[in-house]
């Protein structure tokens, strides 16, 4: 079903939403004294959003706006995921002690934006419409990582992360017009019959694809296109550098499995999918699952800032994701949209305890952890381990869970090997992962440190977060019910 | 009683529970809370040991429950002839090892909180029959031992917490992908032990031989079996006197436990294959080699480490040898060396909190200074070297009567150790014990009544099963003579 522009509307309320919350703050900014409100308004508006989003689960499958953008499952599980992350980097800006200077109309401005972009990201279905949210996330995020205007680190954070965009899109958009060359539609559903009914260039193809992944690969922080995310996550105001690494990230993977699964394979029997003849990018993709996992852990070892530590961590868990992307089967890509739910509260609340550290000590730095249990600040202390064995994938802990369901897709299709190297880096997480708790727990302070004290505000996301990450490590049947429901592409 | 092993397992969260909700100054409070929360195992246990059936092979006490549907997962525990000793033992080191912190001043909440989560998640390992649990349950040990070595550990306590995180941990994730593989390989997927058990004749060859070594290593770090032994000494000798008696009590059994219930139970061809390789000769080679490390040592505490490493190579000697004798031999083996190896570190840990320090060189004429803790020394280590009349003599005598018959030669190895192991013991009782008595030491006060009760029950047992094993043979014997059999027909 295809449905023309006027009557779209009623399946984009979501983003209508959104785009009525974005106005009202810009023009709120200009009448009100207390800017804190501005912050509150935008929570708010993500949270209508988020329930607009959960409602159209129930709504039918359809291609809107003449097969620009598609409302399907899939879309919604994503546009839950892009609401939550904004409004936990919304609760954790309110919260801030570095948000707290002019322009904050502007800032939580553009927050909604960029969860807009994502959402239109999640649902493109069309080739110029993927590249034209990817570019929106883009944009706005250059700004937001840049919103530090004192901080030369945040200033380099934005300039980098701009060259780099720059270039990754550039690519991935020649790419793009390869494809069209080749398959004469820009519309996934349509470029999927050309490309499997013709006979294009193989080598054609395959350049083309490959182009695109940059994009992609830039957008989720893979090898070789992760370069920029030390930096920006160093030199971005924490809670933008937490929801650029999940939502941002989010958002990359699902264009990546909606043009590569969809648009670019073929879904086979049982539960599997063939690639086109000649494309084989899972190979390509296999090599830069296992090159980013390694080498994200291997830097990570070495780095005493925490969030450069976590910019590390992140790539890694990039790879980590990937695993279910290559193993062509719909259990991979539900390992992969499990772990992007358990990724988000333990890459978040490891993010929100850096920024309670970081409020109370102005320090990012692991020394500014040094018996962190204590000095008064047990609570985030524990907090902080609870998400820091959660990422290395420990049970009884969420993170254990979501790479239990990624190693099971990838022993299921026997890439053994895949398997083993995943294994492997999971233990040299535990390191660096380890350091930092053995900085907090058995180190002891030496009277020098600032105490570290947690408001209300920040305390209740905090313990709401560690909660969730045991809870899901406990018992997640209804989380993989939800994301087993979500894998439903629709191609008309 | 239906719920029996699910109690054992939980009361102990339960207790860490309340712990975390009581004051943090409280710390009698807190302490008594914390030793409660470990009676109602024990008291469990024994009740287990009355009613367990003695001439039934299978499953007992079994609980089977839904976990998450989807993916075929489980809450399935239940005991049988080898896992009932493990869980005695676990309950009665558990109760016995709260009493032996009572000297923690430090954190003291934190401590007694971790300390139950460990009881919880040791006693799961030993019941759980789902595999899935079980690996939730090996790895949930992980956590609390970090940081009971590291935050109450000695001066090196950062470097052995961690050297122990990750060795455990690269075996366990080779452990997981096993798991994986088993799982796959059932129509349909199913992580139940039992028909994961049942299934082995379904297994390609190969697939059993690569399996069987990447579970045996995760298992062999655990027990500690050489080369994967260097985090043993350092995790041992850090750690806090409790800790130490539930490191070597119970962890180590866990690696041997793993091998009997899963490389045995499940991968049959591939036990009769390699045993002899790498249960065997290692196991072997583990008795000699520990011995004279011990030898070399002038620490107290890492003697006792290192004669950990040579008494479980008794273990492996025995299960290798597929003989009634043997393999009884060696699940005795470990629970004797539980209770001894256990009342070693007490008793070591009684001289650490009074000489402050543990050089075997320091002491001297301790026997005049402190009679009482001298008496309960030498039974312990008359007991650790193998004196006739002492439980682990009896062990150690059936693990070598019930591999000679396979394998003379590494038998004779093993049993040429005994007297390396008399050596290492009795030169360092000579050196603390004997001889001119230390002028610095000579106000230390004997033994004191809360140490003798911990040390009490243990010497009872190593005592009884000295001349009385029977009650202890005859829960396992059933069990192991008929996992015996199924490997021998594998």
């Amino acid at each position: 079903m295809s449905i023309g522009n006027i009557q779209s509307l009623g399946y984009i309320l979501p983003e209508l939403v959104l785009v009525l919350g974005i106005v009202a703050i810009f023009l709120i900014d200009l009448v009100v004294s207390d800017k804190q409100r501005l912050g509150e308004i935008a929570l708010a508006t993500v949270a209508v959003s988020l329930l607009a989003a959960a409602r159209l689960a129930a709504t039918p499958d359809a291609f809107l706006f003449n097969r620009m953008i598609v409302q399907d499952p899939f879309a919604v599980f994503f546009k839950v995921i892009f609401a939550l992350s904004a409004m936990a980097a919304i609760w954790m800006s309110l919260g801030s002690r570095e948000i707290k200077g002019a322009n904050q109309g502007e800032y939580y401005g553009l927050l909604l934006s960029s969860a807009l972009g994502m959402y239109f990201m999640a649902s493109a279905s069309n080739l110029l419409m993927a590249y034209l949210s990817l570019e929106f996330v883009s944009l706005t995020s250059y700004v937001l990582s840049g919103y530090l205007r004192h901080d030369r680190r945040s200033g380099e954070a934005a300039l980098k992360y701009l060259i780099y965009g720059g270039v990754a899109s550039g690519t991935m958009i020649y790419g793009m017009s390869w494809i069209f060359g080749l398959a004469g539609s820009m519309d996934f559903a349509q470029i999927n019959t050309a490309l499997t009914q013709g006979n294009p260039n193989q080598l054609a193809l395959f350049i083309a694809v490959v182009l695109t992944l940059a994009g992609f690969g830039y957008k989720i922080s893979a090898v070789p296109f992760h370069m920029w995310a030390p930096d920006v996550y160093t030199g971005a105001p924490i809670p933008i550098t937490a929801f650029l690494s999940v939502g941002s990230k989010s958002a990359g993977f699902a264009l990546l499995m909606r043009v590569f699964y969809p648009a670019l394979s073929r879904p086979g029997a049982d539960g599997t999918w063939q690639f086109l003849p000649g494309v084989d990018w899972p190979q390509l993709v296999l090599v830069l699952s296992m090159v980013t996992m390694t080498l994200g852990n291997l830097s990570a070892l070495s780095q005493r800032n925490l969030k450069r530590l976590l910019a590390y961590s992140s790539i890694a868990h990039a790879g980590y994701m990937l695993m279910g992307f290559v193993v062509l089967s719909n259990e991979g890509l539900r390992a992969m949209m499990f772990y992007m739910v358990v990724y988000y509260l333990m890459n978040i609340g490891a993010f929100l305890v850096v920024m309670i550290v970081a409020n109370a000590t102005g320090r990012e730095d692991i020394d500014g952890f040094r018996g962190l249990a204590w000095r008064g600040g047990a609570a985030p202390a524990v907090a902080m381990a609870i998400f820091l064995f959660s990422l290395t994938g420990l049970p009884p802990l969420a993170g254990f869970v979501g790479k239990f369901y990624l190693f099971a897709a990838v022993v299921r299709q026997q890439f053994y090997f895949l398997a083993l190297v995943g294994v492997i880096n999971s233990v040299i997480s535990l390191y660096y992962y380890a350091r930092v708790v053995r900085t907090m727990f058995l180190d002891f302070p030496d009277g020098t440190e600032a105490p570290v004290t947690v408001s209300a505000h920040n305390g209740a996301l905090m313990w709401g977060l560690s909660a969730a990450t045991i809870v899901m490590g406990v018992y997640w049947a209804p989380v993989v019910a939800f994301t087993n429901r979500s894998l439903q592409f629709f191609t008309g | 009683m239906e719920h029996i092993l699910t109690y054992m397992t939980f009361i102990p969260i339960a207790g860490m529970a309340v712990v975390l909700c009581l004051p943090s100054a409280a710390h009698n409070l807190i302490k008594w809370t914390a030793a409660i929360a470990t009676v109602p195992p024990l008291l469990l246990a024994i009740w287990l040991f009355v009613n367990f059936d003695r001439s039934q092979a299978g499953f007992q006490f079994i609980e089977h429950y839904k976990w998450i549907p989807s993916f075929n997962i489980e809450y399935f525990v239940g005991v049988d002839g080898i896992s009932i000793t493990m869980v005695l033992l676990t309950a009665l080191l558990s109760f016995i090892c709260m009493f032996a912190s009572w000297g923690i001043e430090k954190a003291v909440k934190g401590y007694f909180a971790l300390f139950l989560l460990l009881d919880a998640a040791m006693m799961g390992v030993f019941v759980a029959l789902d595999f899935f649990l079980f690996y939730i349950f090996w790895e949930l040990m992980l956590l609390p031992m970090y940081f009971l070595i590291g935050i109450w550990g000695g001066p090196r306590r950062e470097y052995a917490a961690i050297k122990f995180f990750l060795y455990t941990l690269a075996g366990s994730v080779l452990m997981l992908l096993a798991l994986l593989a088993l799982y796959f390989s059932q129509t349909p997927h199913t992580f139940d032990m039992t028909k994961l058990m049942a299934a082995h004749a379904s297994y390609p060859h190969q697939f059993q031989i690569i399996l069987w070594i990447a579970l045996f290593i995760g298992f062999a770090i655990k027990i500690p079996a050489f080369p994967f032994h260097t985090w043993l000494p350092d995790a041992h000798v850090e750690a806090p006197t409790a800790i130490s008696v539930i490191l070597a009590g119970i962890l180590l059994k866990m690696g041997t436990y793993g091998i009997l219930r899963i490389n045995f139970g499940m991968l049959p061809v591939a036990t009769a294959e390699l045993s002899y390789y790498f249960l065997g000769a290692l196991g072997a080679f583990n008795i000699v080699y520990g011995a004279l490390c011990a030898m070399a040592q002038t620490d107290f505490k890492k003697l006792v480490a290192y004669s950990s490493i040579s008494h479980m190579g008794y273990v492996m000697l025995g299960m290798a040898s597929f003989t009634p004798m043997g393999i009884q031999g060696a699940v005795l083996q470990m629970f004797n060396h539980g209770t001894v190896t256990a009342m070693l570190f007490l008793l070591v840990g009684v001289i650490y909190d009074r000489a402050h320090h543990r050089e075997i060189a320091g002491f001297g004429g301790l026997a005049s200074i402190m009679p009482m803790y001298t008496g309960v020394a030498a039974l312990a280590f008359f007991a650790a070297l193998g004196l006739p009349g002492l439980s682990a003599f009896i062990s150690e005598v059936l693990v070598l009567l019930g591999a000679w018959q396979r394998y003379p030669v590494l038998t004779a190895i093993g049993a040429s150790a005994v007297i390396l192991t008399a050596g290492y013991v009795l030169w360092m009782m000579q050196r603390v014990f004997l001889g001119k008595a230390n002028e610095k030491y000579a106000g230390l006060p004997d033994i004191n009544g809360r140490e003798l009760f911990t040390l009490a029950p243990l010497a009872v047992i190593v005592v009884i099963l000295g001349f009385y094993p029977r009650p202890v043979l005859d829960l396992m014997s059933q069990s192991l003579n008929s996992l015996n059999q199924f490997v021998l027909g594998g």
